[in-house]
């Protein structure tokens, strides 16, 4: 029997859980960032590539049929994004990973349209400059030697999808849909794990093209991206590593960040709360609070993609007994 | 050996299917952008929201049902928000406590936890009527009349034709996988083997995927430059949008801001 | 009066060095209908792409009376209709309309013209009514006929299809050889099908490791069944 179910769509936010704020403005960076990939895109690599970034982008989609069963009914996946960025460079990988995150949340609603911006922000953008960085960085520190492939496909895989993750925590709290020492820890802690499949398939595809067409890995590297790409993943690792933890260890971490800004007036006379209050009442000691918050938030976030990956093997199992009738 | 589930399309002559692509896709950002502005707890907006969405589906010609299943698909992410019962302060609704501590649950937090659930379910249902009832082609027309540009939208364009494509050669890979692995059931063999070798197996077939995908791609380009493709992406323009097509954009438009307004007063 | 195809001495290597054209030459003159055959690796897909400019090898190449340079490439390939071998690579657009039109736009043409352009290649293969249609849907056979439509929708003078029946049901591959002889274009078409080749195409260029080893009225070399066995072909 065949269980043909896709990404499970924790990474993928639906629309309602993002407030207009961040909503938007994840758009207008998106937009941007996609213009100039467009650009870069027709200047660099020439007319070739569009059909191969059509193709691609379809065969990342089909990929994430693609899966393996781990435990208790879940199941290792492929987001794309890393192998993306290692076989097409960044800019190429941005574009495909747009298309198959527009595709799914337009065709499939996986993921909601007004917050496709931050979805696409989240797995095309953070996830391609993270792995472009962290590849180019141990592909070079190792001179380019053939294991780099491997290590650098495997850590800029996991880490991708672990600071993708991250970052749809920060997003969740800064909308005032979940509390930040939830969202954050339990989307980190899910997608550790969740990461190690990215890596292990990522790794997996890697060894199969080394092996019979080696020159396809040299392609990411042909035109090497500017200082500006390197400077975003440095930033944006950075960013992620002080933004998160603070968020999430003090409740309040993020009305500490706007406070900091001096925007915190701002917030609350607006007509939403764009920051909103995180205490868990009636606990008095924070730091047992946001232990306490993580663990609720794994155990939900756990259950969340337990529950959907039920749903979807029933529901497959029984679109592909018909379809072997075809 | 067909993908055939992938389109949720549904051929049909309803007032919703024959809905300019254009006005339809306008509108469903519209709706999604007015649910989502709408206030914790606007329950009246919320229910107009609901009628406008039930009055689509059952437009449509397609049965409710079809929209309620798919748009529960969703719910599974809401319980992300369940932690906010107890984090959001306001008036106590239940307290108890235990060892860890007390536990309040509060008026505000259900109202606004609820609130997310019906926003995310809403959106979700009209998105869904927005696919099912729009031929992907005319999506992208749409695409290309709200300004997405043209190379981005052509990209889409050979990203859906070839999905249907490439999914069948997933799936053929699955089979061949599952064929395999039951003929060494019997054998003395762990089944299935280590994580990390069913890992790299995939991980194969995700490669094997990429390869073909790539020698389509140069194949595709051949194809295109064949018949003079020039990296400019090129489409016959759209008739313009009738008078009818214009006043519904017009009057869905109005509704939304109708609505937001209503939902701000009753704030 | 020039020939349509006139290829001299044509050498291609792949980047791998792989000599795919070893020294080809021959000559169509316009109206003939030719078949190419000969084993798997021979090298006819390869010779088929140089005839509009995909690849470009040594020697020299003439079609429709223009040696083929960068400047008239466009001119080359609305000349020279490719039908590739496997559908799913010719057809990439969403709908049959746009994949029949996306040649005449290339060219250049007015809205109204491109219209009538597919509407005409679409009714020489009997399927008008598939325009709207998403080509995914669609059997092979059905699929074949709209690849020929997309390339008869440029107007060209000479047809050349890589391997048309492959992979047709009887049913299917009979239609398509009733399509092909209704066509008036000049035809070259690589092929394993013997028997559409005795039925269709009155002259044969048997190619191998990439040299014309026999070029032949078709008669002649369906009877000589040493050379067909020579070069992993067999009498229909
Ligand atoms: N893209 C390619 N790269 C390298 N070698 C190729 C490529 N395409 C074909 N070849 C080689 O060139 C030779 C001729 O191939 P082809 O023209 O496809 O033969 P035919 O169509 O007659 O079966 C074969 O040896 C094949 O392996
Ligand atoms: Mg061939």
């Amino acid at each position: 029997m065949l269980a043909v179910t896709f990404a499970p769509p924790v990474l993928h936010i639906p629309d309602g859980f993002l407030s207009v704020l961040v909503a938007l403005s994840l758009w207008l960076v998106t937009i941007v960032v996609v213009i100039i990939a467009l650009r870069r895109v027709n200047a660099d690599l020439g007319e070739r590539q569009v059909p191969m970034m059509g193709v691609l982008a379809a065969a990342i989609f089909a990929g994430q049929m693609l899966n393996f069963p781990v435990a208790g009914g879940t199941s290792g996946h492929l987001l794309g994004a890393a192998l993306a960025t290692i076989l097409m460079g960044p800019w190429a990988a941005v574009i495909i990973m747009t298309c198959v995150i527009g595709i799914q949340g337009l065709i499939f609603q996986d993921g909601g349209l007004l917050a496709m911006g931050a979805n696409i922000f989240n797995m095309g953008i953070v996830g391609v400059v993270i792995t472009h960085f962290v590849y180019r960085s141990i592909r070079a520190a190792a001179g380019n030697r053939v294991w780099s492939i491997f290590v650098g496909g495997f850590l800029s895989a996991w880490l991708s999808v672990v600071l993708s993750a991250l970052i749809t925590g920060l997003e969740l709290a800064l909308s005032g849909t979940s509390p930040a020492n939830v969202a954050i820890p339990a989307m980190g802690g899910v997608h550790i794990l969740i990461g190690l499949g990215e890596a292990l398939i990522t790794v997996g595809a890697l060894a199969f093209l080394y092996f019979t067409r080696p020159d396809l890995l040299k392609i990411g590297e042909a035109k090497p991206a500017g200082r500006g790409i390197w400077l975003a993943g440095l930033v944006m690792a950075i960013a992620v590593a002080v933004a998160s933890p603070l968020a999430s260890s003090h409740p309040d971490g993020l009305e500490w960040v706007a406070e900091q800004q001096g925007f915190l007036m701002h917030a609350q006379s607006a007509p939403y709360h764009i920051v909103p209050d995180y205490l868990f009442p009636g606990i008095e000691n924070q730091a047992l609070a946001t232990i306490l918050a993580g663990i609720v938030g794994v155990l939900v976030v756990f259950a969340v993609a337990l529950g959907i990956a039920y749903a979807r093997r029933n529901k497959n199992a029984a679109s592909a007994a018909s379809q072997t009738q075809h | 050996m067909h993908v055939h589930f992938l389109d949720p399309y549904h051929a049909g002559g309803s007032p919703i299917h024959r809905l300019d692509a254009r006005v339809k896709l306008a509108l469903t950002l519209a709706f999604i952008i007015t649910t989502s502005l709408v206030p914790f707890g606007a329950w009246a907006a919320y229910i107009l929201l609901f009628a406008i969405v039930l009055s689509v589906e059952l437009l449509t010609d397609l049965g409710i049902a079809y929209f309620f299943k798919r748009a529960f698909l969703a719910l599974p992410f809401a319980l992300a928000a369940l932690p906010l019962i107890f984090t959001v302060q306001g008036a106590p609704l239940a307290t108890w406590s235990s060892g860890a501590g007390t536990f309040t649950i509060s008026v505000e937090g259900v109202e606004r936890v609820v609130s997310i659930a019906l926003k995310s379910w809403l959106s979700m249902q009209m998105a869904i009527a927005l696919a099912a009832t729009t031929a992907f082609p005319q999506l992208l027309a749409a695409m290309r009349a709200l300004r997405i540009p043209k190379l981005l939208v052509a990209i889409f364009g050979l990203m859906w034709r070839y999905l249907f494509v490439l999914a069948d050669e997933a799936l053929r890979l699955l089979r061949a996988r599952a064929a395999r692995s039951s003929a060494s059931r019997d054998a003395q063999y762990k089944t299935g083997g280590a994580i990390v070798w069913r890992a790299r197996v995939t991980g194969g077939m995700a490669g094997n995927l990429l390869l073909r995908s790539f020698e389509r791609g140069d194949r595709i380009y051949d194809a295109m430059a064949a018949r003079g493709y020039d990296g400019e992406a090129r489409v016959l323009p759209m008739p313009a949008l009738q008078a009818a097509q214009w006043l519904i954009l017009g009057g869905g438009l109005a509704v939304c801001v109708l609505i937001l307004l209503l939902a701000l007063l009753l704030a | 009066m020039h020939h349509t195809i006139e290829i001299r001495e044509l050498v291609f290597k792949y980047p791998d060095g792989a000599r795919a054209l070893d020294g080809v030459n021959f000559y169509i003159a316009p109206g003939e209908k030719v078949a190419l055959v000969g084993p798997n690796g021979a090298g006819k897909s390869t010779l088929l792409l140089h005839l509009n400019g995909i690849l470009r090898g040594e020697g020299s190449v003439r079609v429709a009376g223009m040696e083929i340079t960068p400047s008239n490439l466009l001119k080359i390939r609305a000349a020279v209709g490719l039908v590739f071998q496997d559908p799913d690579d010719q057809l990439f657009s969403p709908t049959v309309f746009d994949d029949v039109a996306f040649g005449p736009l290339y060219q250049g043409l007015p809205e109204a013209q491109v219209r009538a352009r597919v509407a005409e290649a679409l009714a020489a293969v009997r399927m008008q009514d598939y325009a709207p249609r998403v080509s995914h849907h669609l059997s092979v056979g059905q699929k074949k006929r709209i690849a020929i439509a997309t390339a008869l929708s440029m107007q060209p003078e000479i047809l050349v299809l890589d391997e048309p029946t492959a992979g047709l049901d009887p049913r299917a591959r009979r239609d398509l050889i009733h399509l092909l002889r209704e066509l008036p274009q000049t035809m070259l078409i690589a092929t394993h099908d013997l028997r559409m080749v005795a039925e269709l195409l009155p002259r044969t260029l048997v190619l191998d490791q990439g040299r014309i080893v026999k070029d032949d009225a078709t008669r002649a070399i369906l009877d000589d069944e040493d050379l067909l066995r020579a070069h992993g072909l067999e009498k229909p």
